[in-house]
């Protein structure tokens, strides 16, 4: 029950920080990456003040504690071959991001303040993650 | 169409978001991608479900209580229709693979100091830009 709450509020304030920054507007999220047109260097500001402060607090409970509060381990990422999926997908990733203007985190909390068409791209987006993921589960031809 | 440059709020709502991730980190021990907690919605049998949930649960309740108190945030589309549906797929498929976002690769994973992270946003920021450039200015003479 704990987990649950601390999730629900990383979430609430993750949730808030996204509104307030403009990063759930996608109008505001593509003028970043438009310095030739109708430049917003916002994008900048957020996305320093939200490495900096993780960069920060990270060093800190890792420097603090073997475990977290709530749980017996840190569980991070334990992959490390930078690998084409990786860079296939992430390129793939901007280009859907380019063309909408909404990524993952900024759409989620986008469907609390402007469900339309938040929807729509969340539903499509749900589409890829299944067609993704059924791909990645069909058996593959053994090379020997 | 025209953004207001917005440095305070900008950088206030990305220090939020900050310690969004930090908090679910020394409590649950857990990087903040969104990616990731989508899983929660799709895998409702997995442990990790609920507290995922949890997570998603409070990133859309925060605005949507913040709306209801009158707060104004700033949302235009230019996107829209088809053209957003296919961004919508292209994304989904693109973070299932890249294992991750603009919030796990992008925030976390930097701050952690991931080399796969580094490479996943300079890769995902690049193609941003070329396919927001192509689209806005590739057509022009």
């Amino acid at each position: 029950m704990n987990r649950i709450l601390s999730a629900l509020a990383a979430g609430l304030i993750f949730g808030l920080g996204i509104a307030i920054s403009g990063m759930g507007n996608p109008a505001k999220v593509l003028n970043f990456f438009d310095p030739l047109g109708t430049w917003d260097p916002s994008l900048a500001f957020v996305m320093g003040g939200a490495l900096t402060t993780a960069a920060i607090g990270y060093r800190v409970i890792f420097g603090r504690r073997q475990t977290p509060l709530f749980d017996t381990k840190f569980h991070l990422p334990t992959a490390r071959t930078i690998d084409a999926k990786l860079v296939g997908g992430s390129a793939l990733f901007g280009v859907g991001w380019g063309i909408s203007g909404f990524c993952p985190g900024g759409a989620i909390p986008a469907l609390g303040f402007a469900p339309w068409p938040t929807a729509l791209f969340l539903i499509s987006m749900g589409g890829g993650i299944l067609l993704a993921r059924w791909q990645q589960a069909l058996p593959r031809p053994k090379i020997a | 169409m025209i953004t207001d440059f917005t440095p305070y709020s900008s950088l206030f709502g990305g220090v939020l978001i900050g310690l969004g991730a930090v908090i679910l980190m020394a409590f649950n021990g857990r990087i903040a991608g969104m990616t990731a907690m989508l899983g929660g919605v799709l895998e409702p049998k997995s442990p990790d479900s609920p507290w995922r949930l949890a997570f998603l649960a409070g990133a859309i309740t925060a605005p949507l209580i913040a709306t209801l108190l009158r707060a104004k945030f700033s949302f235009a589309s230019p996107t829209t229709g088809p053209l957003l549906a296919l961004g919508g797929l292209i994304v989904g498929i693109g973070v299932t693979y890249g294992s991750g976002c603009t919030s796990g690769h992008g925030v976390c994973g930097l701050a952690r100091l991931s080399p796969r992270s580094l490479v996943a946003t300079l890769t995902f920021m690049a193609t941003t830009f070329a396919t927001v450039t192509l689209i806005r200015h590739g057509f022009e003479g």
